[in-house]
Parts: C-alpha cells; sequence; structure tokens
C-alpha cells in the first residue's frame, strides 16, 4: 500500500521511503512463507494427535520421553531466541562485533538444542523406539524432526548471516535478511512451543 | 539521547518477554514435574490444563515480544495474514481431529 | 566390491529392465520421448539457438517470459495427456468381452498419468502462467515481488514435468491413480517405482506452486500502480489473488501427505501401512485437504478470465464487479471446508457427512452469482463473437450442468450410488473441460496478441473451438449415462452389452477432441505466416479496458515507462475516454528490472536429478542434488548487482517507437476487428 510516511519498523533503515517499501515487501513475503509452513506443522501436529494411540504394543509416549532433556531443550531455545533479539538489537543500535557475538550465542544455543535432541531420538532408537516401530513413533520422528530440520536451516542461515555481515557490514539487503531470519527463528520457538505443550507433556502425565 | 531511550525501551520489551516466556514453561514443566514426583498431588485434568493454556499464553507472548506483532497500523496487515491462518489452521486441524476420530470410534464400536 | 553393489552404488535400482521393452506400445511411447527430446535438442543446435533460448528465455527474470514458458510446458504436457485420454477411450470402446489393446497394468498407469499430468502440469502450469504474464501488467506493476523466486518455480513444475516424461521412459508409473491412495500405493503393494515417480512429480510441482502463490498474493499487496485500490483491480486479479492464497494454504497438505508416503516406502514408517498403527484414511484426508482447495484453484483464474473477457468482448463494465468479488472472496474461503465429499464413503458417521454435503452446496450460491453475472453483462451489450467470446458462451451453457451434477454428488446420500462409477468423472471433467481448459484457452486467444504482437487466426480458431466442444459433449455426456448404469471408473474391460454404445460415442468423442488439438496447432502455424496481415504492435486490438492493453505489443522489458496513475476501474478505458491514453510524459527516468539469473534453471534441473535419484535409489546423485539446490540459494544471496538499468534515453527510444506506431495505425472499429485492419489502435466508438 502506501509506503510514504509508513517506516518500516523493526529495524533502523535508512530515511529513503523506497528501503521501507522493500522491506516491508520482502518480510512481508516472509510472513506469507512462515504461515504456509504453519500449515505444513498443523497437519503434522493433527496427523501426530490421531496416532499418540497407534503403539501397536511399541512404547508410549510416557515410556520413551524423558522430562528433564525437555526441559533443557526449552532452555536453549529461549535463550536463544532472547539472544537473537538481543543481536537485532545490536543491528539497530550497535556494533558490528558485539552483533556478531550474540549470533555466535545464538548459533551455539541452536546447536546445542540439536545436539540434546539427536541424543533424544538416539536413546529413543537404542531403546526399542525407532520410528519403524510403529505408527505412533512415526508420527513422532517425523512432527518433531522437521522442526529439528527447520532448526538446522536455521542454524546454516546464521552462519551464512555471519559471513555477509563480516563481507557486507550491516548493508541494507543485509539488515533485511536479518529481519527475515529474526522472524524465522523465533517462528520456530513457536512451534517448539506447540511440542512440548502437545507432545512431550501431555505424553509425560499418566 | 532518543536512540538510547528507543533501546532501553526495546530491550526491555525482550526482557520483559523471556522473563514472561520463562514463567510460562516453568509453570507448564512443574505442574507435570509435581504430578510425576508427587502422585496424586494433582489431577490429570488440572495438569493438562495448565499446559494448554500456559502455551497459548506463551504463544501470544511470543508473538508479542520477540514477534513484534501488535495492533498497531503498521503491523494490521501482518496481523491479519496471522488470524486468517489461524482460521484455516484451525479448520483444518479441528476437521482431522473430527473426522479420523469418528472413524475411530466406529470401528472400535465394531471390536 | 562385488560387481552388483558396485552397479548398486553408482545405478541404484537402475537396470535394463527399466527399459520398456516389455510392450510395443509402451516402447513406442518411449521412443517418442526420446526422439522427440533429440529431435527438439538438434534442431535447436542446427539452428544455433541454444545461446539466445539461455540468455532470452530460461536465465530471463521477466514474468512476461516466465509466464510465456509456463504456458508453453502446459501445451506440450497437454498433448500427452489428451493422446493418453484418446488411448483410453479407445480400449473402452474395444474391451467388451475382450481385453482390448492395453493389459491392465497400462491402463492404470494411463489413468494416472492422465490425471496427474492434467492437473498438476497443464492445468496449473497454464494457469501460473496466464496470471504471470497478465498479471502485474494489469495491476501496472513492473514484475513480481520476487521475480527469482519465479524463475524457480518455474523450475521446480518444469523439474517434476521432465519426471514424469522419463518415467516413460526408464520403469513404470505409479497405477493408484491421480490420488496415489495408499494401501495401493504402499511398499507391501507396489515395491517398483510407480509410485516413487509420482511422489516426487507431485511434491516438486507442490513446491514450485507454494513459491508461486507466495509470490503472487505479495505481488498483488504490495505492487500495485498508484490509485489502483483492491477493489479497482481488474476481476482477474481478484481471481488470481483468491487462487494464490488457496496455493498457499492448500499446497502444504499435499506436501504433507506426500512427505509421508515417502516416510511409509523409503524409511520403513507407519503412517499409512496396513500394520502397526498406521492409517490410511489419514492419507485421503491430508490429500483431500489439498485436493478440494486445488479444485478452486484450478476455476478461479479461469473465472478470472471469463469477466475480462465476456466484459470486453461485451464492451461493458462487468455487471456485478462487487458481488463477483465477494463471490470470488466466499469461494475461497468455503473450498476450506468441504473436502469430505471426496471420500463420503470411507465409513465416517452421517453427521460428518451432513456437515460437510451442506457446506458442499453451499458453494453454488456464490458459484451461481457469478453466473448470472456474466450473463448480464452480455445483456444489451455491444457483443462480438471473437474466438475467446465463442469459449465463454459453451462456458455459460456447459458449465452449469457440471455444476448441478456436483450439487447431486453433494448430496452423500446420491454420492453413496453413484461414486466410483464414470457419472463422477462425466462431473468434473465437465468442469474442468468448459470451466478450466475452456477458460485456459479463451484466455490464449485473447492475450496472445499482447504477448507476441500478432492476432491468432480466427478461422483455425473457430474450428479449434468447435471441434472442443463437440468433442466434449459426445465424449462426456454418455459418461453421466453409464455412470447411472453403474459403469465403474478406472476399468480396462467390460462385460455389459449395454455399455457399449455409449463407449463407442465416447471414444468418437475422444478423436473429435485429438482433432481439435491438432487444429489448435495449425492455428499457430498458419498464425505465425501471416502474422504480418495480423500485427497489433500498437497493443490496442480488442478495445482493451485494463492496463496490459495499455502497452505496445509486445509490452517493453519494463511494462511501463511511467507507471499509471489510476482513476477508476477497467483503468485504461478510462485513460481512453478522457483522451490521457498515449499521452507523452513530461519526462523519462532510468528504470531498473532484474538481471537475468541461471537460479531457476540450476535449481530446476538439481531438482529434477534429486527426484530421480530417488526414485531409482541413487544415494549419491540424490545428495548432490539436494545440497546444490541449497548451495545456489546460499550463493545467490552473495550476489548483489541482481539488477540492471534501462537508461532513460533508452525508454525514450522504446517508447517513441511505440507511440509512433499508434499515431501510424488507423483506428479500427469493432466490426473489423477481425480483419487485417485491425493494427492495435481501437478506435474510440460512441456507444
Ligand atoms: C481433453 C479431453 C479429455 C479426455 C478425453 C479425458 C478422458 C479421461 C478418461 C478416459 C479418464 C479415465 C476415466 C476412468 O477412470 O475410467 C480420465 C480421468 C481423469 N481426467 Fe481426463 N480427460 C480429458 C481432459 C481432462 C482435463 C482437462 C483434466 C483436468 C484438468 C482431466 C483430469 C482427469 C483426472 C483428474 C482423471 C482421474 C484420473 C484418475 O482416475 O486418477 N482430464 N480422463
Ligand atoms: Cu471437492
Amino acid at each position: 500500500m502506501n509506503a510514504q510516511g509508513r517506516n518500516y519498523p523493526g529495524i533502523n533503515l535508512d530515511h529513503e521511503p523506497q528501503t521501507h517499501a522493500e522491506a516491508e515487501e520482502k518480510v512481508f513475503g516472509f510472513w506469507v512463507f512462515l504461515m504456509s509452513d504453519l500449515v505444513l506443522f498443523a497437519l503434522l501436529f493433527a496427523t501426530y494427535a490421531t496416532m499418540t494411540g497407534a503403539t501397536a504394543g511399541g512404547p508410549s509416549g510416557g515410556d520413551v520421553f524423558e522430562l528433564k532433556s525437555t526441559m533443557i531443550e526449552t532452555g536453549l531455545l529461549l535463550a536463544s531466541s532472547f539472544t537473537f533479539g538481543m543481536a537485532s538489537l545490536e543491528i539497530k543500535y550497535g556494533g558490528k562485533g558485539r552483533l556478531f557475538a550474540w549470533l555466535a550465542v545464538t548459533l551455539l544455543f541452536g546447536a546445542l538444542f540439536l545436539g540434546f535432541e539427536w541424543r533424544d531420538f538416539a536413546t529413543m532408537i537404542a531403546q526399542g523406539a525407532p520410528p519403524s516401530r510403529s505408527g505412533f513413533l512415526s508420527a513422532f520422528f517425523v512432527l518433531v524432526g522437521t522442526h529439528g530440520l527447520h532448526v538446522t536451516a536455521g542454524c546454516v542461515w546464521i552462519v551464512v548471516m555471519m559471513a555477509q555481515i563480516a563481507v557486507f557490514g550491516t548493508a541494507r539487503d543485509v539488515k533485511i535478511r536479518m529481519l527475515r531470519l529474526g522472524l524465522f527463528w523465533h517462528f520456530l520457538d513457536i512451534v517448539w512451543i506447540a511440542i512440548f505443550s502437545v507432545v512431550y507433556l501431555p505424553g509425560l502425565v499418566r | 539521547m532518543n536512540r538510547r531511550d528507543d533501546y532501553r525501551r526495546e530491550l526491555r520489551a525482550y526482557l520483559t518477554g523471556l522473563g514472561l516466556a520463562v514463567v510460562l514453561s516453568v509453570l507448564a514443566f512443574g505442574a507435570v514435574g509435581l504430578a510425576e514426583g508427587v502422585p496424586g498431588a494433582i489431577s490429570r485434568s488440572t495438569v493438562v490444563w495448565t499446559i494448554g493454556l500456559t502455551a497459548a499464553v506463551q504463544v501470544v507472548v511470543h508473538f508479542r515480544y520477540f514477534l513484534h506483532i501488535d495492533l498497531t497500523r503498521s503491523k494490521r496487515d501482518d496481523l491479519q495474514l496471522i488470524l486468517f491462518s489461524a482460521l484455516i489452521v484451525l479448520l483444518m486441524v479441528a476437521g482431522t481431529l473430527w473426522i479420523l476420530g469418528d472413524l475411530r470410534d466406529r470401528m472400535m464400536a465394531v471390536l | 566390491m562385488s560387481g552388483a553393489d558396485l552397479w548398486h552404488l553408482l545405478f541404484g535400482k537402475l537396470s535394463a529392465d527399466a527399459l520398456p521393452f516389455y510392450s510395443a506400445i509402451a516402447a513406442t511411447a518411449a521412443g517418442v520421448v526420446v526422439c522427440g527430446a533429440l529431435g527438439a535438442a538438434l534442431l535447436i543446435t542446427w539452428l544455433g539457438r541454444w545461446r539466445y533460448l539461455w540468455r532470452e528465455w530460461f536465465t530471463s527474470l521477466d514474468h512476461k517470459k516466465i509466464g510465456i514458458m509456463y504456458v508453453v510446458l502446459s501445451l506440450v504436457m497437454l498433448a500427452r495427456a489428451v493422446v493418453e485420454a484418446c488411448m483410453m477411450r479407445m480400449q473402452q470402446a474395444v474391451a467388451f468381452d475382450s481385453a482390448g489393446f492395453l493389459p491392465p497394468d497400462h491402463f492404470a498407469q494411463l489413468f494416472t498419468t492422465h490425471g496427474t499430468i492434467m492437473i498438476f502440469f497443464m492445468a496449473m502450469p497454464f494457469l501460473t502462467g496466464l496470471i504471470n504474464f497478465v498479471m502485474p501488467l494489469q495491476i501496472g506493476a513492473r514484475d513480481v515481488s520476487f521475480p527469482m523466486m519465479n524463475s524457480v518455480s518455474l523450475g521446480l513444475t518444469t523439474a517434476g514435468a521432465g519426471l514424469m516424461m522419463v518415467s516413460l521412459v526408464l520403469g513404470k508409473f505409479s497405477t493408484g491413480g491421480w490420488s496415489g491412495y495408499p494401501p495401493y500405493t504402499e511398499l507391501g503393494f507396489n515395491p517398483g517405482v510407480g509410485p516413487d515417480y509420482w511422489i516426487w512429480a507431485v511434491t516438486l510441482s507442490s513446491l514450485g506452486s507454494t513459491l508461486t502463490g507466495i509470490n503472487f498474493a505479495v505481488t498483488i499487496y504490495k505492487r500495485r500502480a498508484p490509485g489502483m485500490t483492491l477493489f479497482r483491480m481488474p476481476l482477474f486479479c481478484w481471481t488470481a489473488l483468491c487462487a494464490s492464497i488457496l496455493m498457499i494454504f492448500a499446497m502444504p497438505p499435499l506436501t504433507v501427505a506426500t512427505a509421508l508416503l515417502a516416510c511409509d516406502r523409503y524409511l520403513g514408517m507407519h503412517f499409512f501401512t496396513n500394520s502397526l498403527g498406521g492409517n490410511m484414511m489419514n492419507f485421503a484426508n491430508l490429500f483431500w485437504l489439498f485436493g478440494h482447495p486445488e479444485v478452486y484453484i484450478l476455476i478461479l483464474p479461469p473465472f478470472g478470465v471469463w469477466s475480462e473477457v465476456i466484459a470486453n468482448f461485451s464492451a461493458k463494465y462487468l455487471y456485478g464487479y462487487r458481488s463477483l468479488v465477494y463471490a470470488t472472496m466466499a469461494i475461497a474461503v468455503l473450498s476450506f471446508t468441504v473436502w469430505v465429499h471426496h471420500f463420503f464413503t470411507m465409513g465416517q458417521s452421517a453427521d460428518v457427512n451432513a456437515a460437510f454435503g451442506i457446506a458442499t452446496m453451499l458453494i453454488g450460491i456464490p458459484t451461481g452469482v457469478k453466473i448470472y453475472d456474466w450473463m448480464l453483462t452480455l445483456f444489451r451489450g455491444r457483443v462480438r463473437f471473437t474466438v475467446p467470446m465463442l469459449y465463454a458462451l459453451a462456458f455459460l451453457l456447459l458449465f452449469p450442468l457440471g455444476g448441478l451434477t456436483g450439487i447431486l454428488l453433494a448430496n452423500p446420500a446420491v454420492d453413496y450410488q453413484v461414486h466410483n462409477t464414470l457419472f463422477l468423472v462425466a462431473h468434473f471433467h465437465n468442469m474442468l473441460i468448459p470451466g478450466l481448459l475452456f477458460g485456459m484457452l479463451a484466455g490464449y486467444h485473447y492475450w496472445f496478441p499482447k504477448a507476441f504482437g500478432f492476432r491468432l487466426d480466427e478461422v483455425w480458431g473457430r474450428i479449434a473451438f468447435a471441434l472442443w466442444v463437440a468433442g466434449f459433449v459426445l465424449a462426456f455426456m454418455p459418461l453421466y449415462a453409464l455412470g447411472l448404469m453403474a459403469m465403474p471408473r478406472r476399468t480396462d474391460a467390460f462385460f455389459e452389452a449395454a455399455y457399449l454404445p455409449y463407449t463407442l460415442v465416447a471414444a468418437f468423442g475422444a478423436l473429435l477432441i485429438l482433432a481439435a488439438l491438432v487444429s489448435l496447432c495449425v492455428q499457430v502455424w498458419v498464425s505465425v505466416r501471416r502474422r504480418r496481415e495480423t500485427e497489433v504492435f500498437a497493443g490496442d486490438p480488442w478495445n482493451g479496458r485494463t492496463l496490459e492493453w495499455a502497452t505496445s505489443s509486445p509490452p517493453p522489458d519494463y511494462n511501463f515507462a511511467v507507471l499509471p496513475q489510476v482513476e477508476g476501474r477497467d483503468a485504461f478505458w478510462l485513460m481512453k475516454q478522457d483522451g490521457r491514453a498515449y499521452r507523452t510524459p513530461d519526462r523519462y527516468e532510468d528504470i531498473e528490472v532484474p538481471r537475468n539469473s541461471a537460479m531457476g534453471p540450476v535449481v530446476g534441473m538439481a531438482g529434477a536429478a534429486a527426484g530421480f535419484a530417488l526414485v531409482w535409489h541413487i544415494g549419491w546423485l540424490a545428495i548432490i542434488g539436494v545440497l546444490t539446490m541449497g548451495g545456489a540459494l546460499i550463493a545467490r544471496s552473495f550476489v548483489r548487482h541482481t539488477t540492471r538499468t534501462i537508461a532513460a534515453d533508452e525508454v525514450r527510444r522504446i517508447e517513441a517507437r511505440w507511440r509512433d506506431a499508434v499515431a501510424a495505425s488507423p483506428g479500427v472499429t469493432r466490426d473489423d476487428e477481425t480483419t487485417p485492419a485491425n493494427r492495435g489502435h481501437a478506435a474510440m466508438e460512441v456507444a
């Protein structure tokens, strides 16, 4: 719509209306993509919900989930969302060095999260609960694994952004890209809330 | 000067978001931990309700403080998009649960 | 390592058995594909046109060229699917009390590929192509929001189509129908590569369409010319917007369905299997969560075409514009609430069926509103019976019939009777041919002069039209009767003498359709040869009403030298009325347009390679394919010079050439619209 007089609020771009229009278009496009992705997750959740009973005599959630590691994973993702927020603030107000540091911390949390998730999966498989054991376990692994794949993609993206900041500095296109990465990262957090609230916690309540 | 205020304000928003999110997560995990640790301390349905409600609030918190979605005019396109998406997701998920649940019940009845 | 192991490592499941020498028909089909591909490659080499194609087309990010490539792709695939349809009709014409010429397995492959191609690789590319070409022009934009992504979408769609073609040569395609229901497509029942071909072809196309939907929706939201409010947009843009929204939300269910089926087949999971907790009914649920919105993705853009064509060739404002817009939105939202009507017979309780049956019938209301609006647009208009208008009239007569049979099917009790019979096949072809295909053909005739600068031959257009309509009626009306006589769909042979007369008539109809397709080819040939007589560089051959006609034909790379100022609906018509059309602007500015990029072809080829590798279990190639796609994306993000500038002087020269042509061509009246007098400059006639 009317781009003039309506600056894109997320980030301090320069004062050209052109830039704000560009940011608005790209960020809106990314929102639309996220919503499409949301539908994908929603259907994986729905599938999971219809398959919680489909254990085929194998282990159920309560047998294989671990409260402690879910809690650690949740903490890691939450912390990473906050550190990414700090990185966004640095883009807006601060310098390159601290921006780099916050991104690196975010990346570290993301990688740790993936490590813990990997360990969970490995333990489950070792306990005789691989995805091919039952419909329930298939649904579990695909739902949680899809989130994990997204986080992996997010980590790669962080690395790419660090490279771009190193090469280009906080140029306009880099900023707009960081804005989108931020949406992606925080969005994955929301999906994770749904995962621990629909998959892990109810599975652990007897 | 102005910039500094802005910075403070935004930092505070992130901190508020983090604080609320931690509290809500702890509530949910705590309820489950309590049910597990002290049998009978808390009923299953209370736990499930706690999980559901805290999750719903936490989603709103994340949208508000991390994704910066609010009711201001510049965010209206995004907000409308999210609400429309929520409607579609609701239709799809509720429909799926209804249909497949109905089918399961009918098959159980035969057994 | 033994030789066999090495072979497996390098080529997966590929072996000489994959070649189609088990049947003369399959071998012929493969031969046609191979010779066709080689012939095309040789021809291009001989003409020395590779560089031209690469520079001007494959790597172009111009929405107009991408649109044209989509349409070309869809016409090629249409030819294959129509030939397959004819083979099926021939089989059913001779297979009374005999085996016919197609073994059951082959017949099953034919209806699967026919259905899959028609939906994913004919209809979707056709409408995506038309929207791509027309929509940015109609809203007064210079391009879509994400030109590079546009090219990637085309690459992914083409990759899927390529897999379909390869499946004719190597291995056998799925026999599970276009909807690919498990358990029939599960490993336990179908261990071959067929379902895998289906999975990856459809997945590639689905990803492409998701990106397309995002691109179009954002373009319409953010790129409209000054003054072009949403309620001033041409109706085609509205239908494009609603179809895009449907793509955004309805393609993910398909991606989920195919991905989970792939998990079952490749990783031994149990989403839809018979055992260990699998639930195949969820596949039907997921597939139709996509499938029903999909049919509205297919039908809304043609509705947009009808709105443009009928208003234009009646020389009137569209009757009931707002009601048409609201009807389109209503259809879009309602289309997410009816998917169960595709599996009323799956066993859920009557309550569920009743709810979805009623929702289905509701859709008839907004659709009915539209039909009346179009008829009222014709009323007292200056109606000209050009080829697009003829298609529109055929549509107005035939489409409601399909709609009525749809309302019958929406009643679960009726559906229980005719489900899985040819009645259903008649119904959906009755929607898809007069609705979708005629709509696409009407759009093709209508906008062809805009794209290429000359008109299509009227006579051959009329011949093709007559053949399409006659062929459709003869091929599909008998199927209603056959369905009521309980002839099941997807049968390769039958033993009921009463069916035979009907299947014979249907076969004859199919031949007429084949002739119609040939006529379309002849039409292109004739039109290209006579292009000097029908040249319309001035750009406005039909006395157009919307902004795409305010440019030269073909339009310049940048579409508009100065973004048009829109004062109301039917913007170009208004400009012509108040003499603002063709006015030379005070000054020209440099214009930035997207620079060419190899991303589309690279991602497309990598996607095709990955798909092929997954089908045949060639691990290394799959990994390379996927990594190439991701790597290309990352590499591209480091490219900073993504636009090129067309200097103001250059713009002035291009524009002056066009304005001179307009001034030099005499204004043509509507009576002479289809004669060589039409040079693309419409005379203002007093209505
Ligand atoms: C052009 C003339 C066409 C002819 C002669 C034709 C003929 C046929 C025939 C004979 C079948 C198999 C019916 C059976 O199951 O016994 C069929 C199925 C089908 N057709 Fe067509 N068709 C035509 C056009 C189209 C178009 C334009 C579309 C869609 C855009 C389409 C979509 C389908 C689909 C989805 C199926 C179902 C495939 C399945 O059973 O899985 N057809 N068609
Ligand atoms: Cu439907």
